[in-house]
């Protein structure tokens, strides 16, 4: 009898099954909630949406590149520009080689107690980034803060960490890397436990000290790591929000100030959403760019 | 010479792991200090007589635990929806055949790239149309499914044989059944690992929350804790029984599945 029943169900579920079932309730949810705003991204940033049109959409009206213009004509724009350039270019390469020198030591045969220095490397990845800044708020405090408890220690001037424009970027950038360094860390250790070890000894064979082994076999091997490593981190970068807000608001003097932060002012705060459309689009293009850059980079130091 | 280096290299990585773990410590010790005794001179570094109030004020008078379970709540649905359809998706592309599947997963890899904030402030609109706005289902929707997620599974489900599938058809299961008895349970290691960063992810979350939770009754803890920071910039002692409340989840999570979520990182990292 079971026999027989299995044998109907084949038949009424015969014909090649449609996968649509499987894939398209995540597929819609992505497309209506992730690539469709994007699309409308575009067409918002030629709008001048602002909070009269968000009480009756009969106040829309497409005013075609006017908000980039705009934009180009004001001066926090420029200022947010600036702050993520520094940021990304200062605190991603830096990210990376502290991943890079961690990843190394964890890996080096002289390395004791390496799963719990792994995970020590990598607590700060999992925990929250809002919490975590608001720790290092009071750890930058000029007076109170370890980190002048330290500096005074070593001898050296205390720093006013948040207050001072020239050091507060600088202390952005430190959270970050400290946040982050683990993840890539994780990644770069999978690389070199990839590198074939015949490739050493030849190259020890051949008379090639350690710093020759790591310049002319870890590097090369892990340039596709690298690529995935620095695109990746890099459009984490650009996306500089949550430090900057907890810890200085955008100060002092805007020093901190980001281009997400201008967006979420000029959008949510000030409901200009139409401009704030073309700072989305703005960010986008930048890390687009930066994306192609690298790759391109990555394939001219390969040739 | 060798015992130099082996010292060498062990102190180091010992010192670089004390300064990475000391600002978690400090937060520790700071938690239990009395309200005031933290921002003095010299700094202390541990409680000299450790106490619990910060942790009262903060579930009493500041409804930290609303806070909690807002965040309990929105995490877990974004994990279980996650789960649930980025499994069903990953499989479906890596293993059953339809119209459109290699077109829509070049678009979906092609849009992996794309910054969440680039679509922000239309998805804020159109949630706003559906009367989404400063409720759960504003943060949790637009998170049930990832292209991250989906890709991950499709990795994975790829090493599923066909013959296994087809043998299970030939048996009379039905799709459903055959994806919920047998499909399921081969994908539990990498839905562990998926199921943990969404969960991380969805607990860390901040810039969303706090555009569309508008309320302060649904505040995620690190939206409020952002707020009340604001407010208490003189009570380090109590904030950092604030963010110790909103790590400790997460990291306890992470101590206990470390395995599969840096396993997991290996893996999709080597792959690209």
């Amino acid at each position: 009898m079971p026999q027989k029943t299995a044998m109907v169900r084949a038949r009424s579920f015969s014909g090649p099954p449609s996968g649509w079932w499987f894939a398209g309730p995540a597929v819609a949810i992505i497309a209506v909630f992730f690539l469709a705003p994007i699309v409308a991204s575009i067409l918002l940033s030629l709008t001048d949406f602002d909070i009269y049109a968000l009480a009756d959409w009969q106040n829309l009206r497409f005013v075609g590149l006017q908000n980039y213009i705009q934009l180009l004509h004001t001066y926090r724009f420029w200022v947010a520009l600036h702050n993520t350039l520094y940021f990304v270019a200062i605190g991603g390469p830096l990210s990376v080689a502290a991943s890079l020198g961690a990843a190394l030591l964890l890996e080096s045969k002289l390395t004791r107690l390496k799963v719990v220095w792994r995970t020590v490397f990598f607590a700060p990845v999992v925990t929250t980034l809002v919490a975590v800044a608001i720790v290092w708020r009071y750890l930058y405090h000029t007076k109170y803060g370890l980190f002048n408890l330290a500096l005074t220690k070593l001898g050296f001037e205390p720093i006013d960490w948040l207050g001072d424009p020239h050091w507060a970027m600088p202390a952005v950038i430190f959270l970050a890397v400290w946040k982050n360094f683990g993840y890539n860390m994780i990644i770069f250790m999978a690389g070199l436990q990839s590198i074939p070890s015949e490739l050493y000894e030849a190259a020890e064979v051949d008379g090639a000290g350690p710093a020759r082994r790591f310049w002319h076999v870890t590097l090369p091997m892990l340039g596709p790591t690298f690529l995935f490593v620095g695109v990746t981190t890099m459009i984490g970068f650009f996306q500089l929000f949550a430090e900057p807000y907890v810890m200085t608001q955008g100060g002092p003097g805007e020093s901190t100030y980001s281009l997400v932060m201008f967006m979420y002012e000029q959008g949510f705060r000030w409901w200009r959403l139409g401009f704030a459309s073309a700072v989305a689009m703005t960010i986008f293009a930048l890390t687009l760019a930066a994306t192609l850059m690298q790759v391109w980079l990555q394939r001219r130091a390969g040739a | 010479m060798r015992y130099v280096k082996l010292f060498i290299t062990n102190a180091v990585v010992a010192l670089l792991g004390l300064l990475v773990i000391a600002p978690l410590l400090w937060m520790v010790a700071a938690a239990f200090m009395p309200r005031g005794t933290a921002q003095t001179y010299p700094p202390p570094l541990w409680p000299a007589e450790p106490t619990l109030d910060n942790f009262r004020e903060l579930f009493s008078r500041l409804h930290l635990g609303r806070y909690l379970l807002n965040s309990l709540a929105i995490s877990l649905a974004i994990t279980g929806f996650g789960l649930l359809l980025n499994a069903m998706a990953g499989y479906a592309f890596a293993k059953l055949r339809f119209t459109g599947r290699e077109q829509v997963f070049r678009t979906l890899l092609a849009a992996l790239v794309m910054p969440l904030q680039v679509g922000m402030l239309p998805l804020f609109l159109m949630l706003k149309q559906m009367g989404l706005i400063n409720t759960y289902w504003a943060v949790i929707i637009p998170s049930m499914a990832t292209i991250y997620g989906i890709f991950m599974v499709r990795q994975y489900a790829l090493a599923i044989p066909d013959s296994l599938l087809d043998a299970a058809r030939l048996d009379g299961a039905s799709e459903w059944r055959l994806f919920f008895t047998i499909v399921l349970p081969l994908l539990r290691p990498v839905l562990a690992t998926l199921g943990i960063f969404t969960f991380l992810s969805a607990w860390n979350d901040f810039m969303w929350p706090l555009i569309v939770l508008t309320g302060s009754e649904n505040y995620t803890l690190p939206v409020a804790l952002a707020i009340l920071s604001t407010e208490h910039v003189q009570d380090a002692e109590l904030m950092m029984a604030g963010s110790l409340i909103t790590i400790l989840p997460v990291l306890g999570l992470f101590i206990l599945l470390q395995r599969q979520l840096i396993g997991g990182i290996m893996v999709g990292g080597v792959k690209g």
